[in-house]
């Protein structure tokens, strides 16, 4: 564990407020960020972020610092996201059915090294969209698990602890979880072409 | 070649290093390199997975941690596992025994929680000349390591007082509250770290550094408190804390590992003063002070 960390864990244990507020401002951007990926909102994700240090305050005297500081708040933060996540109406977002509007013909294509788009993608904003649509259609557990494995590159064996899950049913979740992304996504990512691809993914109708 | 096609879900488990084991990776692999359709098929895969990545998250700024601590501090003094939480959750049957005969002397402990938490800030109304001139004598008292009487200050309490008189009470009281809420939270953390090691396992070698370090802490806090307390009249609470600051002195600079008889020695001398349970029950009386319900357990006595 990082040697602040572990100091103001320490202090923390103790009583020291102070101390719990040094762990709180130096994670909670990180807590917060895989708390918006794992909710799509910026009120959800601040309010698991808050529930979030309020529960490793009450449990900090069971961390047992098998694990880092950041690992222990991050599992509590997924615990919490996924609570939230059940509780909450499943909802939409923008709908999927009208394609993109402002998509190229042809979709878009990635880069040679398929890791950045070309400048010509000047619809950012529609992307966002789609994005956060899509997983929006995702089931809580479905949700949770690409993010953790895709996002957060966690093990399968974390995620089906987190999710209380065998790694069976864990690999299902994501290969699910990809499957609805990638139909959501097939308007803005594949070109016309024929294919296999093409066969399955054109015209995509959206699952409820 | 191979002319059965991946599946997507081998082509999704492939992408992520979930396929299996290595033979099994190794022929996923070799299929992609010789079957164009499967390739296209992992290329469409990836560049859905590539749009997921443009998701931008927000960034909350720097000040975020700030703001979020500022946000939960209310809760967490009602969040941390204080006086109620621990009073109901079991202990070992030692503590409870011990608990149990200490009630007679405990009886000293409620004195003083009734001397703090009780009628004492209404008695504490210095008459209008006493004012400075007790403001200014406790001062010269803590320099001088004695410790005013509540009976002396009673004493001095007129039946009516002008405004002034009456501000200089309410400041009086505003002290005596900061100090009380001071105190019990010093006290709260100290019967944390002193619980942890008197319920830590035993074994041939027991390593307290942890609750040494935190002792040690304590120790320097515990003086400034005990000095305050002398410093504002409060003999009873400077006496709870020259209590406290023996046993939190005699784990601090005891050594940090310890063989099970030397374990055993400071443990019992610890439960032996009693101060676990004199803390606690000062606790009581502030929260009932403060008109928080008081914890409500069976356990006491």
């Amino acid at each position: 564990m990082d040697d602040h960390d572990a100091h103001d864990v320490a202090q923390a244990r103790a009583g020291s407020e102070l101390a719990f507020r040094r762990l709180v401002e130096r994670h909670a951007r990180g807590v917060f960020q895989l708390a918006f990926r794992l909710t799509g909102s910026e009120p959800d994700a601040d309010d698991v972020v808050q529930e979030t240090f309020l529960k490793a305050y009450r449990e900090l005297k069971r961390f047992e610092a098998r694990s880092s500081f950041r690992t222990w708040v991050h599992r509590i933060t997924v615990n919490c996201a996924y609570d939230m996540l059940r509780q909450r109406p499943r909802h939409r977002g923008e709908s999927l059915d009208a394609g993109p509007a402002n998509a190229p013909a042809g979709g878009i294509e990635l880069e040679a090294d398929g890791t950045s788009w070309p400048d010509r993608l000047a619809f950012g904003a529609e992307i966002q969209g789609r994005v956060r649509a899509a997983l929006d259609l995702l089931t809580p557990t479905e949700r949770t698990a690409f993010v953790l494995r895709h996002f957060e590159g966690r093990s399968l064996e974390e995620i089906g602890e987190a999710l209380g899950l065998r790694t069976g049913a864990t690999k299902h979740s994501i290969f699910r979880a990809v499957q609805k992304m990638r139909r959501a996504l097939a308007p803005l990512v594949d070109p016309a072409t024929p294919g296999k691809a093409e066969q399955e993914l054109r015209p995509f109708q959206v699952q409820p | 070649m191979n002319l059965n096609h991946l599946t997507e879900e081998q082509l999704v488990l492939h992408h992520y290093g979930d396929a299996g084991d290595e033979a099994e990776a190794a022929s996923v692999a070799g299929h992609l390199r010789e079957c164009p359709a499967c390739q296209a098929e992992l290329d469409g895969l990836l560049r859905a997975l590539s749009a997921a990545n443009q998701l931008a998250v927000p960034d909350p700024g720097e000040s975020y941690g700030a703001r979020v601590f500022a946000r939960i501090q209310p809760s967490l003094a009602k969040g941390w596992p204080g006086w109620r939480d621990r009073l109901a959750s079991p202990k070992p049957g030692w503590i409870l025994a011990g608990r149990r005969w200490a009630w007679a002397g405990g009886a000293a402990a409620l004195v003083v929680a009734a001397f703090v938490a009780g009628d004492r800030v209404a008695h504490r109304q210095p008459a209008p000349a006493a004012v400075p001139q007790a403001a200014q004598r406790r001062g010269t008292e803590a320099q001088a390591g004695t410790t005013p009487t509540g009976a002396e200050e009673r004493g001095s309490t007129a039946p009516a007082e002008p405004a002034s008189a009456v501000a200089a009470a309410d400041r009086e009281r505003v002290r005596a509250g900061v100090l009380l809420v001071a105190v019990s939270g010093h006290l709260e953390r100290s019967e944390v770290a002193l619980s942890e090691l008197v319920n830590s396992p035993r074994g041939p070698e027991v390593d307290i550094s942890e609750e040494r370090g935190r002792a040690r802490d304590l120790v320097a806090e515990n003086r400034l408190y005990r000095q305050t307390a002398l410093a504002a009249g409060e003999p009873a609470v400077a006496g709870l804390l020259d209590d406290l600051e023996r046993a939190l002195v005699e784990v601090a600079n005891g050594p940090s590992r310890m063989n099970e008889a030397e374990f055993d020695r400071v443990r019992r001398r610890i439960v032996q003063q009693d101060i676990l349970f004199k803390i606690r029950v000062f606790g009581e009386r502030v929260r009932e002070a403060e008109g928080r319900p008081a914890a409500g357990s069976g356990l006491r006595g």
